[in-house]
C-alpha cells in the first residue's frame, strides 16, 4: 500500500516536470534551441506568488494570475532581448547565452532575496483524502487534476486555433511558414509567454508541494524536466507530457527504495541511457540531417 | 633536434626563462605582500583549467559545463595518494599530478564514449549531470571524506610548480592546435559532415579532445588541492564549470593567449574590486550574454574590422612615406 502512496507522490511530482517540459519541448521544437533558462522562470514565478501573497496580501487566486503574467512577460522579454539577435547564430552561441541568462536570473534573485530560502504559505490548500487505512496527499491529486486540464487545453490550443497551427508550421519549417504569411516573431513570442506561463503554474504547484523557494529552486527541477522532455522525445507536446510523469514515477520511486541522495544521480542515469539507446526518445521522431 | 632550436623557439624560451626569473625575483626581493602572494597559484591553475577547456568549447566546438567534474576526479586522485603514500615531495607531486591527470583522463574517455553521439544541446546536458553526478557520488563516499571533505593534503603548491605546469600546457595544447590532429578537431567544429565525409575520424579527435582537456584539468586540480590543503565536493559545482567557460568566452573562443589573459582577470578582478563580491556572479553572466550578442552583431564586427583595417591602413601610410 505504501507502494501506491509513492505512485500517486511520483504522478504529482511528474506532473510537476511535465509542465516545466512543456515549456522546454515547445521552445526546442519552434527555435531548435534548449531555453537553460526555462528552470529560473519558475523560481521568479514561485517567489511572484510568494511576494503577491505574503508580502501584498493579494488572494490566491489573483496572487496565481499576476504570477504567471510577471512570467510570461519575463519569458517574453528573455526571448526578445537574448535570443532573437541570435536567430542565425551557431548553436554554441545560443546554448552560452541561455546559460548566461539563467545565470543572471539566478544571481539576481540571490542578490534582490539572499540566499536562505522563504518560506511560502501555499495559495492551495486541498485536504488530504483518505483511502482504506492510509492517506493520499491531497495536493498531490490536484497538481494532477491542474495538470491534466492544462495539457488538454494546450493541445486543444494546437491544434484547432490558428495560433497553435502557426506554432507547428513554425516548428516545422521557418522559412516556409513565413512565405505562407505567418509571422514568425509574433508566433515565437507566444511560445515563449504560453511556456512561461506553464512555468508559473509549475511554480505556484511546486510550492503547494514543498513549501519553500530560494535562488537556486529553479535550476534541479529545470535540468530534470528537461530530462523528462529527452525521455519523452524532445520537440512533442505528448512526449513531454509521457516523459515528465515517468520521470517523476522513476525519481519518487527511487527516493524511496534505493537512496534519497542518489535519487537525482538515477535520473541523469536516465537521460544518459535515453540518449545512448533511442536519443529521439520515446515519441519523438527521426530527424534527418541534410548537408 | 634541429627544427626545435629554431630561433623563434629559442625566443619564446627565453621569455618563458625572463616571466618566471621576473617571478622569483620580485618574490625574493619580499614585494609581494601575502595578499598577492596567494593568488600567484590560483592564477596558474586557472589559465590551466581555461586553456584545457577552451580545447574542447573553442576549437572541438562543443560545450562541456562539467569541467569542474574533471577537476575534481582528478584532484581527490592525486590528492589521496600524496596523502597515503609516504614518499619525498620531489616524486609525490609530480606523481600525483600524473596520476590525477590520468584518472581525469579516463573519466575523459567515459564522459566522451555517450557524447560522441550527441549534438551540442544534449551534450552540454550530459556533461553537466556528468559534472553533478560526480559531485553527487563524491559527497556519499566516505573514504575520500563524503561532505566534510577531505583533509590534510601536504601545501606542496608552489608558484614554480604552477609556472611549470603551466608552461606545459600552453606549449602541448598550442602544439595540438597547430597540429595535422589540431586541425581535425577545428574542422569537426566547422562542419561535421564535411569533415567525416574527408575520412577524419570523429569518433577518434573528439574522444582525444575530451581527453586532453581532462587530463589537464585534472592536474589543476591536484595543484588546486595541494594549494588549499583541503578538498571539499561542493567547490567543484556548476558555479565553478561556468567561471571557467566565463573565462574562456571572454578571451575569445579558440584563442589561448585570450584565455590566459581571461584567466588572469578573473582570478584577479575579484580580490581587486571586492567591493563588487556580492555582484560577481551578475557580471559574469552579464558578461556571457553581452560576448554573445556582440560576436554575433553585424554591426560590432563591422565596426572591428574597420578600427582594425584603419591601423592597418595607417601602418601602410607610414611605410610608404618612409620608402618614398
Amino acid at each position: 500500500m505504501e507502494f501506491l502512496a509513492q505512485l500517486v507522490n511520483g504522478l504529482s511530482l511528474g506532473s510537476i516536470y511535465a509542465l516545466i517540459a512543456l515549456g522546454y519541448t515547445m521552445v526546442y521544437g519552434i527555435c531548435k534551441m534548449l531555453n537553460f533558462a526555462h528552470g529560473d522562470v519558475i523560481m521568479v514565478g514561485a517567489y511572484m506568488l510568494s511576494i503577491a501573497m505574503s508580502t501584498l496580501h493579494f488572494p490566491p487566486f489573483l496572487s496565481i494570475i499576476i504570477s504567471m503574467l510577471v512570467c510570461a512577460l519575463l519569458g517574453v522579454t528573455i526571448e526578445r532581448i537574448a535570443y532573437k539577435p541570435l536567430r542565425q547564430a551557431s548553436p554554441l552561441a545560443v546554448l552560452i547565452t541561455a546559460i548566461g541568462v539563467s545565470y543572471f536570473l539566478q544571481s539576481s534573485a540571490l542578490l534582490i532575496f539572499g540566499s536562505t530560502q522563504r518560506s511560502v504559505e501555499s495559495a492551495v490548500k486541498v485536504p488530504n483524502v483518505a483511502v482504506g487505512d492510509f492517506t493520499i496527499s491531497g495536493n498531490a491529486i490536484f497538481t494532477l487534476a491542474i495538470t491534466i486540464v492544462l495539457m488538454i487545453c494546450l493541445t486543444w490550443f494546437i491544434n484547432k486555433t490558428m495560433t497553435g497551427k502557426a506554432m507547428l508550421a513554425v516548428s516545422e519549417d521557418k522559412g516556409a511558414a513565413q512565405l505562407m504569411g505567418v509571422n514568425v516573431n509574433k508566433t515565437i513570442a507566444v511560445t515563449f509567454l504560453i511556456g512561461s506561463a506553464l512555468a508559473a503554474v509549475a511554480g505556484v504547484l511546486y510550492i503547494a508541494s514543498y513549501g519553500f523557494v530560494g535562488p537556486y529552486t529553479g535550476s534541479l527541477p529545470g535540468i530534470k524536466a528537461f530530462v523528462a522532455a529527452v525521455l519523452g522525445g524532445i520537440g512533442s507536446v505528448p512526449g513531454a507530457m509521457l516523459g515528465g510523469i515517468l520521470l517523476g514515477i522513476i525519481e519518487s520511486l527511487s527516493k524511496a527504495y534505493i537512496s534519497t541522495q542518489l535519487a537525482d544521480a538515477i535520473v541523469f542515469g536516465v537521460l544518459i541511457v535515453v540518449l545512448l539507446v533511442k536519443p529521439t526518445g520515446l515519441l519523438g521522431k527521426k530527424v534527418i540531417e541534410k548537408v | 633536434m634541429k627544427q626545435l632550436l629554431t630561433k623563434k623557439n629559442l625566443v619564446l624560451l627565453a621569455v618563458i626563462v625572463a616571466v618566471y626569473a621576473l617571478l622569483w625575483g620580485l618574490d625574493s626581493q619580499g614585494m609581494f605582500n601575502r595578499q598577492t602572494k596567494a593568488l600567484l597559484v590560483p592564477i596558474g591553475i586557472n589559465i590551466i583549467l581555461a586553456v584545457s577547456l577552451n580545447l574542447i568549447v573553442g576549437f572541438l566546438g562543443e560545450l562541456s559545463l562539467g569541467h569542474a567534474g574533471f577537476m575534481s576526479v582528478g584532484a581527490y586522485a592525486g590528492c589521496m595518494l600524496t596523502i597515503y603514500a609516504d614518499l619525498p615531495m620531489a616524486i609525490e607531486l609530480p606523481l600525483a599530478m600524473l596520476f590525477g591527470g590520468l584518472v581525469a583522463a579516463i573519466f575523459g574517455v567515459i564522459i566522451g564514449i555517450p557524447a560522441l553521439r550527441l549534438r551540442g544541446d544534449y551534450l552540454a546536458i550530459v556533461t553537466l549531470a556528468f559534472g553533478e553526478i560526480i559531485r553527487s557520488i563524491l559527497n556519499n563516499l566516505s573514504f575520500v571524506g563524503g561532505s566534510g571533505g577531505l583533509n590534510g593534503i601536504p601545501r606542496y603548491s608552489n608558484y614554480t610548480v604552477v609556472y611549470v605546469m603551466l608552461v606545459i600546457t600552453v606549449i602541448v595544447i598550442t602544439n595540438l592546435v597547430n597540429s595535422r590532429h589540431g586541425r581535425a578537431i577545428c574542422s569537426i567544429r566547422d562542419n561535421k559532415i564535411a569533415a567525416e565525409s574527408m575520412g577524419i575520424p570523429v569518433v577518434y579527435y573528439k574522444l582525444l579532445a575530451f581527453v586532453v582537456a581532462a587530463f589537464f584539468a585534472g592536474i589543476a586540480g591536484v595543484l588546486y588541492g595541494h594549494n588549499l590543503g583541503i578538498l571539499k565536493p561542493s567547490t567543484f559545482d556548476f558555479n565553478k564549470s561556468i567561471e571557467i567557460l566565463v573565462m574562456v568566452v571572454m578571451g575569445g573562443m579558440g584563442n589561448i593567449p585570450g584565455s590566459i589573459i581571461a584567466a588572469f582577470l578573473i582570478t584577479v578582478l575579484p580580490e581587486v574590486l571586492r567591493g563588487l563580491q556580492d555582484y560577481r556572479m551578475l557580471i559574469y553572466a552579464v558578461v556571457l550574454i553581452v560576448m554573445m550578442l556582440l560576436n554575433n552583431n553585424a554591426k560590432f564586427n563591422n565596426f572591428k574590422q574597420k578600427f582594425f583595417s584603419k591601423k592597418a591602413k595607417q601602418q601602410g601610410a607610414d611605410l610608404a612615406k618612409e620608402g618614398k
